[in-house]
């Protein structure tokens, strides 16, 4: 249970936010109650690579490559929906035959908005979680491969 | 209207939230409290807890009176507003978690550092968080009138009230349990009732929706109208009428076709065909554009996310909140469709947002089970009205008391509190004639016109500046923002200039984005310099992170 949507006091320091974290063993790691101003310094575990946290080209490269693959694998996704949703008004509107079409006594267009569409979504959003996450595997494999 | 049961349901609703919303305060008020409560809730849970909050007025009494208006043309609202979370997960969800950002002005500040910006950002979210509060009081209020039989002011004041008190004293601070619990109380204060109006429709020999010769009178109905309209009488006689007239009709007797309304059945039942012009395709689209997009900048869905312990538990729970808000839409189009048979008085008096809870007495007939699932649906608007408000009015009064009176204290809080909650009770006192869907997809309009072309573009964009994104906000945000003010206190207009003020996002949206690229591009030399540092954060995966 949890009281949440406390008023953002962003001047506030937070006493979990000054302590230190801890690293690797123990404990999973507290997760952050972290406002604006308190927030800019990330934390690097030791463990991490030197070329992420320390901004050298090579860890510049590495990010950004990973940013570009999440980017076009959502861009990819809202070009389904955007054609796959999207493309029924220009349908109807140029075909108007479609939107009287009936299967099983109701009109195309109401089965398509009114109860399709809803499972469409659902399956696009569990395409991205899965691919988004093998993205993310993919770049901590590349990354922590050096040192294992 | 003498429904003995609604008031009973109704007063309960609103006890059980607040007690729920006392108890689960007493046990969780530490920060500690919040950090582990961000572990042990579920993605399932949290997920409720976030349809809970999100699902309002609008989605439970607005998207079936407007079917039963429009028709076909206005299933976009649902599937806007399901698809919404889909672009917040698509763009947003994971990497807006690792920023660590708790409301959007905290996010400004973090990835541009630019106080000004942050100080614009709040005043967005403020205008925002009224505009959406407008419809929830309004739709208490229409709901207490048509149920209970009171003036329509009296359920707006008792929901503001009981809100802004409630708030201000830290009763209902959007507990997790609270919200998940309004969600599975609406959905089953629609679904089942819906099995029940369906089982009466295939009882009734199943009328059609739109009969060939129209709709009729299935008793003997006395509607006094509430909105100017021009009537239709079926022997080609017009008469307007004016909001206090009586009229009745006899038992078989045909609806007349009222201005402003599809009514027959091909306007209802298809498509805006090329017959009624680019307008309407333009209409469509841009109301597409605006719930798509629009989700992702509402002040009260954003500080949700914090519940989740790192990015990609985010991006699960939005999966779950999309299906879950997807079979909560499934629900609403049932009662537009049948409310065309039982209840097409509502189409002459123009109080189409009344249909959800005039439907279970009207098919059902006033008996045991009318009345009692009548009660029900009472029961869970009120649930809507109470868990969206709270959940605005949270966000509202934590932005105004940090970011305007300038203090963290629990008393800037409070006096923030009845700030924010005033003015909408005010408003909503004077608006009552707008559905409650088109206030919100207002809403939804000036928030994909101003945040999400920040959240898109700070997330996945380095080259953007401050200066870009206060000029992206203020001019696409701001013709938002224009046409509203235009729609709810200008004059009525006609042909494009209504199409392009009514349904504002299909130029806003894009407007907003090329403002804020092109200004960016031009003030290059203004983009923070720990742009890679931020950038890694949004971005790297959670197991590189602790």
């Amino acid at each position: 249970m949890a009281a949440e949507d406390a008023p953002p006091a962003p001047r506030r320091p937070d006493p979990a936010e000054t302590s230190d974290e801890p690293v690797g063993s123990g404990p999973p790691a507290r997760t952050r109650v972290v406002l604006a101003e308190v927030s800019r310094r990330p934390h690097w575990p030791a463990g991490t690579h030197t070329e992420l946290t320390q901004q050298t080209r090579v860890g510049e490269a590495l990010i950004r490559g990973l940013v570009r693959a999440q980017l076009a694998l959502a861009l990819q996704l809202s070009a389904v929906v955007l054609v796959g949703l999207g493309g029924l008004p220009w349908l109807f509107a140029v075909a108007p035959s479609v939107g009287r079409m009936t299967v099983l006594g109701v009109n195309l267009p109401w089965l398509l908005l009114g109860v399709l569409s809803f499972p469409f979504l659902v399956a696009v959003g569990w395409t991205y979680v899965r691919l988004a996450e093998r993205n993310e595997q993919d770049f901590t494999d590349l990354v922590q491969r050096p040192e294992r | 209207m003498g429904n003995d049961l609604v008031v009973p349901a109704i007063v309960a609703v609103t006890l059980v939230t607040v007690a729920i919303g006392f108890y689960g305060l007493r046990l969780a008020r530490t920060t500690s409290d919040f950090l582990v409560a961000s572990r042990v809730i579920s993605p399932t849970w949290n997920a409720a807890a976030i349809g809970g909050e999100y699902l309002s007025a609008a989605s439970f009494l607005g998207v079936a009176g407007l079917i039963l208006k429009y028709g076909v043309d206005v299933l976009w609202y649902p599937v806007g507003f399901a698809a919404g979370y889909l672009a917040l997960l698509l763009f947003v969800a994971a990497p807006l978690r690792r920023s660590g950002a708790f409301t959007l002005p905290d996010f400004c500040e973090l990835r541009l550092g630019s106080r000004r910006l942050r100080t614009l950002a709040t005043i967005f979210v403020i205008f925002i968080g009224w505009l959406y509060l407008l419809p929830q009081l309004q739709g208490a209020g229409l709901t207490l009138a048509t149920l209970a039989g009171s003036p329509y002011p009296v359920g707006a004041l008792v929901v503001g009230v009981v809100v802004t008190a409630n708030v201000a004293l830290g009763g209902m601070r959007a507990v997790t349990f609270v919200q998940a619990f309004q969600y599975w109380l609406k959905l089953t204060a629609l679904a089942v009732p819906a099995i029940f109006l369906a089982l009466q429709w295939q009882a009734d020999g199943r009328p059609a929706v739109t009969p060939p010769d129209g709709s009729t009178f299935r008793t003997a109905t006395t509607v006094v109208v509430e909105q100017r309209a021009v009537l239709t009488l079926p022997d080609g006689q017009t008469r307007e009428v004016r909001p206090g007239d009586e009229l009745s009709f006899a038992e078989g007797e045909p609806v007349p076709e009222v201005s402003g309304v599809a009514n027959g059945a091909t306007d209802w039942l298809l498509p805006n065909d090329a017959g009624s012009g680019d307008r309407g395709l333009f209409a469509t689209y841009s109301l597409i554009l605006a719930t798509f997009l629009g989700t992702m900048g509402l002040p009260h869905v954003l500080v949700r996310f914090y519940t989740n312990p790192d990015g990609a538990a985010a991006r699960r729970t939005t999966l779950v909140v999309l299906a879950l808000v997807g079979v909560f839409y499934l629900l609403p189009t049932i009662y537009g469709v049948l409310g065309r048979i039982y209840t097409p008085q509502l189409l002459v008096t123009g109080q189409t947002d009344a249909v959800v809870v005039l439907l279970p007495e009207a098919a059902l007939g006033a008996g045991t089970t009318g009345r009692l699932l009548a009660a029900l649906v009472a029961a869970g608007a009120f649930a809507a009205f109470l868990s969206t408000s709270s959940g605005l009015l949270t966000s509202v009064a934590g932005v105004i008391s940090t970011d305007v009176l300038g203090r963290g204290s629990v008393r800037g809080f409070r006096l923030a509190t009845v700030i924010a909650g005033v003015v909408p009770v005010v408003l909503a006192l004077n608006v009552s004639g707008m559905d409650v869907s088109q206030v919100v997809g207002l809403a939804f309009a000036v928030a994909a016109s101003s945040f999400c072309p920040l959240l898109v573009l700070g997330i996945w964009w380095r080259g953007l500046t401050d200066a870009g994104a206060a000029a992206g906000i203020l001019v696409g945000g701001g013709a938002a923002v224009t046409s509203v003010l235009i729609t709810v206190l200008g004059p009525a207009l006609t042909g494009w200039p209504a199409a392009l003020i009514a349904q504002p996002a299909a130029w806003t949206v894009p407007l907003a984005f090329t403002v804020m690229i092109a200004v960016s591009l031009a003030t290059r030399r203004r983009a923070p310099a720990d742009i890679g540092r931020t950038m890694l954060r949004l971005h790297a995966p959670d197991a590189l992170r602790s």
